[in-house]
């Protein structure tokens, strides 16, 4: 059942919009490419429906249950750690979709991928993600966000990297 | 188009302060892929995604031809705290 939201969700229809003349990567002429550069208001929308859609949304490279990539792995996999639930995460493969690669890197004007926000802001790539999870500041940010059950002082222990299922 | 650690370095030297760099090129020698560690005090004040997006920035044009990048950033106060833990682990 999540799969197939997660298929469904890595879609946003990014294609339809490709101009009819735009070939990719090397042959552009430099007008097209100036063209290409500046996100449309269309792509804009709709990247920043997709991250107020959910809590948290992460756009990596291939899936959570088929990373493509080691940053993209470990992300997911703090996340994984931290307890957040399917329900309140949603995930974008760019491997599957090259027009939403380039247009979240203009978006989130951060030039690589993964990254993750957290209740519609920008959070940061895997060296963010992976100091705050060490620092307990991912786990303080997802239990403010409403993202994990935040733990009764009496029953926290060490912060230790075990998962508990 | 590889990336040159040299450029990498003058350009960080000339826009702030550096106390300790380090460049890792994690790609083999293709130059593709790298790790840095920046300690400067202009970081001072700065949470760590406004350094990282100031680095972004700063190394915008080789970042765009690498495959891979990732970056640390340390005030010298944070720096010296890291190592400490870093040698006694």
């Amino acid at each position: 059942m999540f799969r197939s939201a997660l298929r469904a969700s890595t879609s946003l229809s990014f294609a339809v919009r490709r101009t009819a003349a735009a070939p990719r990567a090397t042959a552009l002429s430099p007008g097209l490419q100036f063209a290409r550069r500046y996100l449309s208001n269309d792509v804009r929308q709709k990247i920043q429906q997709a991250v107020q859609s959910t809590p948290v949304v992460v756009f990596m490279k291939g899936t959570p249950d088929l990373p493509q990539c080691g940053f993209s792995r470990a992300v997911v996999q703090v996340l994984d750690l931290h307890g957040v639930p399917p329900e309140k995460m949603k995930t974008f493969n760019v491997l599957e979709d090259s027009e939403l690669r380039s247009s979240i890197k203009e978006f989130s004007d951060w030039p690589t991928v993964p990254q993750v926000y957290i209740n519609g802001e920008f959070v940061g790539g895997c060296d963010i993600i992976l100091s705050m999870h060490q620092s307990g500041e991912l786990e303080n940010l997802l239990e403010k966000a409403d993202v994990i059950p935040k733990i009764p002082e009496s029953e926290s222990q060490t912060q230790s990297s075990a998962s508990s299922s | 188009m590889a990336v040159d650690t040299a450029e990498l370095e003058s350009t960080l030297r000339a826009a702030i302060p550096i106390s300790h760099l380090d460049i890792i090129d994690q790609s083999n020698g293709c130059g593709e892929n790298y790790a840095i560690l920046v300690v400067s005090e202009a970081f001072e004040g700065k949470n760590t995604l406004a350094r990282h997006r100031f680095i972004n920035e700063l190394l915008k044009k080789q970042i765009a031809q690498m495959h891979a990048f990732s970056q640390k950033t340390f005030t010298p106060k944070q720096y010296e705290t890291w190592l400490a833990k870093q040698n006694s682990s």
